[in-house]
């Protein structure tokens, strides 16, 4: 732009030296300059110069010469300010003598620096400000999109393990197919589960049935045959029935424990009433070889938050076993204890004891102590207890009592 | 008592019927859940025995039914699986208790006679011979006119000699009918608790005899 109104004037100036007789006259087309001023404020100067003298303008400012018709344009420095000059020379011919006349417009360029800067500077702030807008604009519509996600990954996530209805969350068009896909993924995972459990009830109910066949069968048989060896051939049946119900029974309650303890479905419950009503249900058993369960008073209001069904199935494989490893006519304590940190729950029996058997060695998966003897079990009851003791934070202890029979706590955090 | 068994193993379902029998309780056999309901339609029932996997349904359906029309008789479910693998328990349906397959008859009996007690106390199942009158429910002895309370294998006696006074039971039956298989007692047991009962007969008419050789029989003296 500077560049073609610097060439226009320097060549309407190098246009208007003329030839006159034996000297070159210069008419200055002052229009030409006012050209220059018409862009900006800066200052103009010019020059022309005959030979290197100068024939009009400012002696100082530098020239340079040029070829015929070509202009040549220069930055330098002149007068302490940075300014572009356009330089022409002609040659014109003067009483026979060819004269170069060099005609130098020179312009400074605060000015258009200024313009640029300030063109720059409005640019930069549209730019930025766009910027701001475009990036505010996109994070709240971004946010107003996704927050039915955010709503919709809150409800999913805060679900129990159980807790397999659709997702209803309201969505946008959007979302619906993810939601869509989701609700077939529950629907799907629903019915493998409800497969998976009808299929372990229904193996349970067709293997155990017969089992109850046979074993009601013998228990008939043995009241009616006379002969020690039959009588013993019938217990031993009876026996062995018992022994892989309890064995599968004991393996499903094992997988189940793992299972909930993974996925643990906390409820407050009054630990007094869970430990009373467990006694209660198992009394039958300790009548039937004269044992009673004594239940020790109880705290009142004993609030735990915990897997009520875990702890209750810990509570009856400890009670049960105390029934079990016991003679017949004896008692069996349960107590529940309360301090600032624990609840304990006890079962003290009058039976056989650990022997010296670590506690850690019986917890262990199928172990089972050397005084056993007879009596039927899988060697899973204590691996359970200690499971669902671990799974609450808590810890299951046993030991011996001073004289007879043994001892075992489960001993739960509140 | 009267009992209704909703078991379809017929196999199983005979067993059943007859060691109830054999306490000297009545028992109505039921294949499925509607033979059922036409059997509560028709009669009263002190127990019902149910099996969960029917040919007709699930036992469940068939007890959360009975608890909504707010029938009073007692269920006892009979389950091939334990509670905790089941993600609502019977118990929560209303079930008074329930026992896993396969299982114990003293056990059966043990229960029903818990749930029985505990649910109409003032019910009276009485067998009289002289002046000696044993209730089966709560578990006490009356001798002229006199309570004795009896621990629960002193009752299991108790309840096989006044089934069948005059009757001779030897000590191995009466041995089957009082210890499980995996105790590990020696006859002379048994006379441990005969002994206890005679104490708990003095002051009436009645006693158990021993028959020598035999076994012991329960005699009330004219």
């Amino acid at each position: 732009m500077q560049d073609n109104i610097l060439a226009a004037s320097t060549t309407s100036i190098a246009e208007a030296v003329r030839a006159e007789r034996n000297t070159l006259g210069l008419e200055l087309p002052y229009a030409a300059l006012s050209m220059l001023g018409a862009i900006s404020d800066d200052r103009v100067f010019y020059r022309v110069a005959q030979n290197g003298l100068t024939l009009t303008g400012y002696d100082d400012l530098p020239i340079d010469v040029s070829d015929e018709a070509e202009i040549l344009f220069k930055t330098e420095a002149f007068r302490s300010a940075v300014i572009r000059s356009a330089t022409l020379t002609r040659k014109i011919s003067v009483d026979g003598r060819l004269n170069d006349v060099t005609v130098t417009v020179a312009q400074t360029r605060e000015g258009l620096g200024e313009i640029s800067a300030r063109i720059s500077l409005i640019a930069l702030l549209v730019g930025l400000g766009f910027f701001v807008l475009a990036v505010s604009l996109s994070a709240f519509a971004t946010g107003r999109t996704l927050r039915p996600l955010d709503v919709l990954a809150n409800a999913v996530s805060r679900r129990g393990p159980s807790d397999l209805r659709p997702v209803k969350a309201e969505a946008p068009t959007e979302i619906v197919p993810l939601v869509t896909a989701l609700n077939r993924f529950i629907e799907r995972l629903e019915t493998s589960l409800t497969r998976s459990e009808d299929f372990i009830a229904e193996a349970a109910h067709r293997v155990r049935t017969p089992l109850a066949t046979v074993r009601a069968q013998a228990e008939i048989a043995l009241r009616r045959v006379e002969r020690p060896e039959n009588k013993t051939a019938l217990r031993q049946m009876i026996r062995a029935v018992d022994e892989s119900s309890r064995s599968a029974g004991q393996l499903l309650d094992h997988a189940m424990v793992t299972f909930r303890a993974d996925h643990m479905e906390f409820d407050t419950v009054d630990l007094s009433a869970l430990v009373a009503d467990t006694v209660e249900r198992l009394a039958p058993l300790g009548d039937l070889k004269d044992i009673s369960l004594r239940l020790g008073t109880m705290p009142s209001n004993a609030m735990l938050k915990c897997d009520p069904i875990l702890i209750q199935n810990a509570l009856r494989n400890i009670i049960d076993n105390a029934i079990k490893y016991s003679p017949g006519d004896s008692d069996i304590d349960i107590a529940l204890t309360a301090d600032d940190a624990h609840y304990t729950i006890t079962v003290r029996d009058e039976g056989i004891g650990f022997s010296d058997m670590k506690t850690s060695e019986l917890a262990r998966r199928f172990s089972r102590g050397p005084n056993v003897g007879e009596i039927v079990g899988s060697g899973l009851g204590l691996t359970i207890c200690k499971e669902v003791a671990i799974a609450h934070g808590g810890t299951l202890e046993m030991k011996d009592n001073p004289g007879r029979g043994g001892c075992v706590s489960l001993v739960l955090p509140h | 008592m009267r009992f209704l068994l909703v078991e379809d193993n017929p196999e199983l379902s005979a067993s059943v019927v007859d060691r109830l029998s054999l306490d000297g309780h009545a028992v109505d056999a039921a294949r499925d859940l509607s033979a059922a309901e036409d059997y509560l339609a028709s009669t009263d029932y002190d127990l019902i025995l149910l099996d969960i996997m029917l040919p007709d349904g699930d036992g469940r359906d068939f007890l959360t039914r009975h608890r909504r029309d707010n029938r009073r008789t007692p269920v006892i479910v009979v389950t091939a699986r334990s509670e905790i693998s089941d993600r609502v328990g019977v118990l929560d349906l209303g079930a008074d208790d329930y026992i896993t397959k396969p299982f114990d008859f003293s056990e059966l009996q043990a229960r029903c006679r818990a749930v029985l007690r505990r649910h109409d106390g003032n019910a009276r199942n009485e067998k009289q011979v002289g002046d000696a009158s044993l209730d089966l429910l709560a578990g006490t002895l009356s001798v002229a006119g006199i309570p004795k309370p009896l621990r629960n294998r002193e009752l299991r006696l108790a309840e096989v000699f006044f089934a069948a006074p005059e009757r001779i039971f030897s000590k191995s039956h009466l041995m089957d009918r009082l210890f499980s298989y995996d105790e590990d007692v020696s006859e002379n047991a048994i006379e441990v608790y005969v002994g206890r009962l005679r104490k708990k007969l003095e002051g009436g008419n009645v006693q158990i005899e021993t028959v020598r050789g035999l076994g012991y029989r329960l005699v009330a003296e004219v």
